[in-house]
Parts: structure tokens; sequence; C-alpha cells
């Protein structure tokens, strides 16, 4: 096991700037998932640290070593495609067992660590047979199985479960999670689906065009996003973002929406001054329907058992919210809806106003 | 009639009736005429009389006959293996990211497209005992003092006719295989070398294994069109010297028209089957269908 260090990794194909000084740091036995939306630089990243592709500045550290120019195979990391790669003419046994060939280890050790990962992932009695005669399931464990075997010091997986239905992803996730928690090897998970990201990582890497949005567990970036991209990205349902600017109200201060509509401001520590353009972000889970609240206009409710997702226009806006009761509110019905918490940002540069 | 007009296997049949007549007519017809000559004593001008298997024995025991098989087997075997060497190696050249990429592709095409007489023209002057290129570049570099006689002289003859199959035959395999080599892919090189697989390994371990299939079809294809070609040889040397370049099937045609021989050519080509069917059932049963090709979730 080691930690993976990146510092100001840079990379560019051809004269196009693709990441643009990347620095993280991922602890030993950490599971990180780097997210962003498709064609965010995150699969890239990945790969130069598998790599497979070239790094055009900075350097990458794993364990300690810098491994800019060191070929992917002593790199001692094992990675999961978003296609699996299974070798279409080995077993699974072969194909687990591949690496240990070209590796040449004895036989019997070879059967031995490829039987052991067959009965960690449930594949025993698929040993046999070839990666066409399997269900997608069960290709992505073989996928992690050839992983497994090689012992390797870091896991590197490229969305590996996009390829599944919504039900086996569930599934799977899990698995994985289990997966690491059992084994406790260094993790690095690309996925766009910030879901995925949330349940699974210890640390998440939010990028975007590039870049780093932000670093951090979970839940801090979901209390506590530091811009307006974060804010948007992790969450489901999205935030809510209404454009406003500060009023006076009595001693306090007000955030006015469209049509005269006021809200209190949170409170933050940067100055405040009366007149500054603002955007003021609401989870949906954090709207509550309250006769304190301000007035929405019902546009869809709708029910899932559990929780009520209500679609409404509030100030010019149309918002989201998402409330444990049931109602049955009818279309163009006037409701009241109170934000329990709110965040400001700046609209100009998209930065969090704390 | 009405019922038979909406019958599925009726209507199959006479859907079926103009393919079929064309079959009858431009296959079975002349194939089965040939072979029926092979046991006839016919000649140019007379219809022959059943002989039996005369024809056979007297081939069998013929010097030229039996020359004309080794040449040919020569001619199939050589040409055959250094078409795929070199076609698998062109075509895994052309399938690395070259500049010109599709320029390149299209240049190796060209020995394809030409016509056979019509190379094969070329290769005689190449070949020509007085004016070759090759002989006249050779002596300008030092390297020989006396122009080469190649089609002259018997082993000479041989290995110039092979040399121009070869070019002619290399950009079928090579586009064929290169079609093969794309279908493979990229992610499986990437995880072969993660895996820890030389260039080398990834090729033996990666490339040709899944290669086999189409080096399977296209490998009976090369040898089928190879043990049966007669243009090439026909143009560079009618055989010649001394039958040294005589396939079965410029010896069957030697015999049957000028010759005049038609039972015995017919029986020299009806003698050629067994070898192609061979060939034919190798490649099906020994290479093309691999387990791991074959569909469906259960083994």
């Amino acid at each position: 096991m080691a930690s993976v260090t990146l510092k100001d990794v840079r990379k560019a194909f051809g004269s196009t700037p693709v990441v643009h000084g990347v620095s993280v740091e991922i602890l030993d036995g950490e599971f990180a998932v780097l997210v962003g939306p498709s064609g965010c630089g995150k699969s890239t990243l990945l790969r130069m640290i598998a790599g497979l592709e070239e790094i055009t500045g900075g350097a990458i550290e794993i364990g300690g070593r810098v491994v800019n120019d060191v070929l992917p195979k002593e790199r001692d990391i094992a990675m999961v495609f978003q296609n699996y790669a299974l070798y279409p003419h080995m077993t699974v046994a072969d194909n687990m067992g591949f690496s240990l060939k070209l590796a040449k280890r004895p036989r019997q050790e070879i059967e031995d660590r490829v039987r052991e990962a067959a009965k960690i992932l449930g594949l025993t009695e698929y040993l046999e047979r070839y990666p066409r005669q399997l269900s997608g399931g069960q290709r992505q464990r073989v996928a992690m199985g050839r992983a497994i075997v090689r012992n390797p010091q870091v896991f590197l997986f490229d969305e590996p479960l996009s390829n599944l239905d919504a039900k086996l992803r569930v599934q799977m996730r899990t698995e994985i999670k289990e997966l690491h928690q059992r084994l406790k090897t260094t993790s690095i998970y690309v996925t766009h689906d910030q879901i995925e990201a949330m349940t699974m990582a210890d640390k998440i890497v939010v990028m975007n065009a590039g870049r780093v949005e932000q670093i951090g567990a979970p839940l801090e970036l979901y209390d506590d996003p530091a811009n307006l991209f974060v804010a948007g990205f992790i969450g489901s349902p999205a935030m809510n973002f209404l454009p406003g600017r500060v009023v006076a109200n009595g001693a306090g201060l007000a955030v006015e929406l469209g049509g005269g509509v006021r809200v209190a401001a949170p409170r933050v520590q940067a100055p405040l001054a009366p007149g500054r353009e603002v955007t003021v972000g609401v989870r949906p889970e954090h709207f509550a329907v309250s006769a304190q609240g301000v007035p929405a206009e019902v546009i869809v409710v709708e029910p899932t058992g559990a929780d009520t997702q209500i679609f409404c226009n509030l100030a010019g806006v149309e918002v989201s919210a998402v409330v444990r009761e049931r109602h049955a509110f009818r279309p163009g019905e006037a409701i009241r809806l109170a934000p329990q918490l709110a965040y400001l940002f700046d609209p100009g540069n998209g930065a969090r106003i704390r | 009639m009405e019922r038979l007009l909406h019958s599925r296997n009726f209507l199959g049949l006479v859907f079926m009736v103009p393919a079929g007549v064309l079959l009858l007519l431009f296959l079975t017809y002349p194939l089965g005429l040939g072979v029926w000559l092979g046991f006839t004593d016919a000649k140019v001008g007379r219809t022959g009389a059943w002989v039996g298997l005369e024809n056979y024995q007297f081939l069998l025991g013929d010097s030229v006959a039996r020359l004309a098989l080794f040449n040919t087997l020569f001619y199939t075997v050589v040409a055959s293996v250094l078409k795929f060497v070199l076609g698998l190696w062109l075509a895994l050249l052309l399938n690395k990211h070259l500049p010109f990429k599709a320029f390149l592709r299209a240049v190796v095409l060209l020995p394809f497209i030409v016509p056979t007489a019509l190379s094969a023209i070329a290769f005689w002057w190449l070949y020509d005992a007085q004016f070759s290129v090759l002989s006249w570049v050779l002596t300008r570099l030092g390297w020989i003092d006396r122009y080469i006689d190649f089609l002259g002289d018997p082993w000479n003859a041989r290995w110039s006719v092979v040399a121009a199959n070869v070019w002619r035959g290399v950009p079928f395999i090579a586009i064929t295989l290169l079609a093969g080599l794309q279908t493979i892919s990229p992610s499986l090189y990437e995880a072969a070398a993660i895996d820890g697989a030389t260039p080398w390994q990834q090729f033996w371990n990666v490339t040709l294994p899944l290669l086999t299939p189409i080096i399977a079809v296209v490998m009976t294809f090369s040898v089928l069109f190879t043990f049966t070609d007669f243009q090439l040889i026909y143009v560079l040397t009618r055989g010649g010297p001394l039958n040294a370049t005589h396939l079965m099937a410029t010896l069957a045609f030697q015999r049957a028209i000028p010759g005049g021989a038609l039972g015995e050519g017919s029986a020299l080509a009806v003698a050629m089957v067994p070898f192609l069917l061979a060939a034919i059932l190798f490649s099906y049963f020994g290479l093309q269908r691999r387990k791991w090709q074959q569909g469906g979730t259960d083994a």
C-alpha cells in the first residue's frame, strides 16, 4: 500500500491543455474519488497515474517515489477499465492470472491466488468460462479480480460501473466499498456520478474543466461547498440558485430576490454592503413549507413515497423543494416556502461568500 | 393456385430458381464436364470415349506432371508464408499512428488493384535478361558484375515468380489483417501493459490470438488463390524454363488447349481438387472457430 501525491500535474494534447495543474494528496489506504462532468480531465488524470498517458508537467508520486517516467507495469498499480478490457480468448482464471504468469510466478502460486480472489468475488464456479459467457456484473467482478490478484499498491478504477444497469450499479457500489474496507488498498476511483462519489469516497476531488474545484470528505463538500460549481454538482436533486441583491432590512440585512421577494441574509464573516449582487443557494431539502416562508407558485408535485418533491416558481426562478411530509398541491397553487439554510455566492467568480 | 402462391416454401423455391439456374449453368456444368472429360480420351475435335482412370495413371507416371505438382506446392507454401509474414508486418505498421496514414493505406492496395496481366508484364520487364532494372541497379552498385538471368535458370525462375506473386498478394492480406487489428480494443493493450506485458508479449498474448480467426480466413483464401494461380505464370514464363515454373493449372491448360489433349488436361485440373479441399478442411476445423468466440451465456 502507498500514498499517491500529485504535484501541479499538467497535461496537454498537442497545444490543447486539458489538465491545468492538479495537486492532490491521497493518503495510504484512502478511497479517493475523482468526480466531475464529462471532459473535465478526471480520466486523463487517472490514466496519467496509471502511466498510460505521458505527464506534460508536474510530478506524480506513488509511495514516495516519483513515477513520471516509470512504465505502467513498474508502478505496482492495477486498473479496472470502464469496458472491463478482459482478454476474450482467455478463461476467467487465465484473465485473472495473466499478470502473475507474465511475472513468471510458480503455477501453484498463481492458481492459489486466483482461487482466493475468485472466492472473495464469488467467481469460483466461473473460473473456466470465457468472458463472453458472463453477464455484465460478472465481467465487472473478473476485472476487479484481475486487479486483486496482483495485490498492488494502488487500485485505479475508471468509471467501472457505468456500463451496468441501475440496480446492479448500486449493488456493485456496495461490493467495491466492502472490498476496500477488507483489503484497505489505496484506491482512486473516477466517476461522473456524484452519488457514487458521495457513497464510496473517503475523499472526493471535484474537478471541472481540468482544474480541481474542491477536495474534501463527502459531507464536507455537501455542508461546506467552496463555490457555485461544487454546490451545484454535489447533492441530488441539485441546489437551487437564486439571483438577488443585498438590502438593509431594519437592523439586519436581507437579500431581495426578483419581484421584491425578500429572504433573510445568511450570516457570513465577509462584510456585506447593501446593493451587492449575490447568488443565494438553497438545497431542495432545506426548504420547508411554512406560513413564514416566501410566496411560490406550484408547477409540478412529484411524490416518491418517502418524500415529496415540489417544483415551483419562486421569485421568477424554477426551484425544487424536497419535503418529508406529503402534500397534494395543485399546479398553480400559491404556497409559501421557507429556506432553513442558505448559502451566498459571488455571482462574478462563483466563490462562496463566507 | 392461390394457396400455392401464399405458401412460404413454394415461394422460397420460386425465388431461388434464378440463382439455381445460374449456378447449374456456370458452376456445376463446367465442373461436371471437366470431371467427365478427365475420365475420357477426348481430344480437340473428337468426342472422347470412357477410359476410366487411365489419364490419372498416366499422369502419375508423367515426370512433367509430377514436377508441376512439386512446383505448385513449392509456389503455394513459400509464397503463402512470405505473404503472411509480410502482410502481418505491414498491417501492424499501418495500424500505428503514421503521418499520411490514409495515403499509405491506399498505396499499399495498389498491387491488388492493378490487373494481374498488367503487373505480370511489368515484372517481365524487371526480370528481362537484357533490360532488367534490377540487374542494372545491382551492377551499378557494384554488387554483381553480370546481369542475373531471372527467368532463364530453373531456380531463379521459381523464386522470381514467387516474388511476383508475393508482391501481388501482400496487399490483400495486409488490408484484411489491418481490418482485424482495428477490431481489437486498445484498452486490451493498456490492460496488458499494466499487467506487465512487454510489446512483444502483448503481440504474442493479445494480438495474435485475437487475430487467429481472420488469419484463418485470409490464409485459406490466399492458399486457394495461389494454388490455382495461372495468369502470372502464363505471362511471365509460360511454365518454362524446362517446365521449372509449370503449375498444375498452367500445365493442365497447356495439355488441354494448345496440346489438344482435353481428357488429360481435365484430369490434371481435377487432381487439384483434393489439395484444395484439404486446405479448406484444415482451416475450417483447425483454425476458424475458437471456443471463446462462440456466443451463449452458458458453457
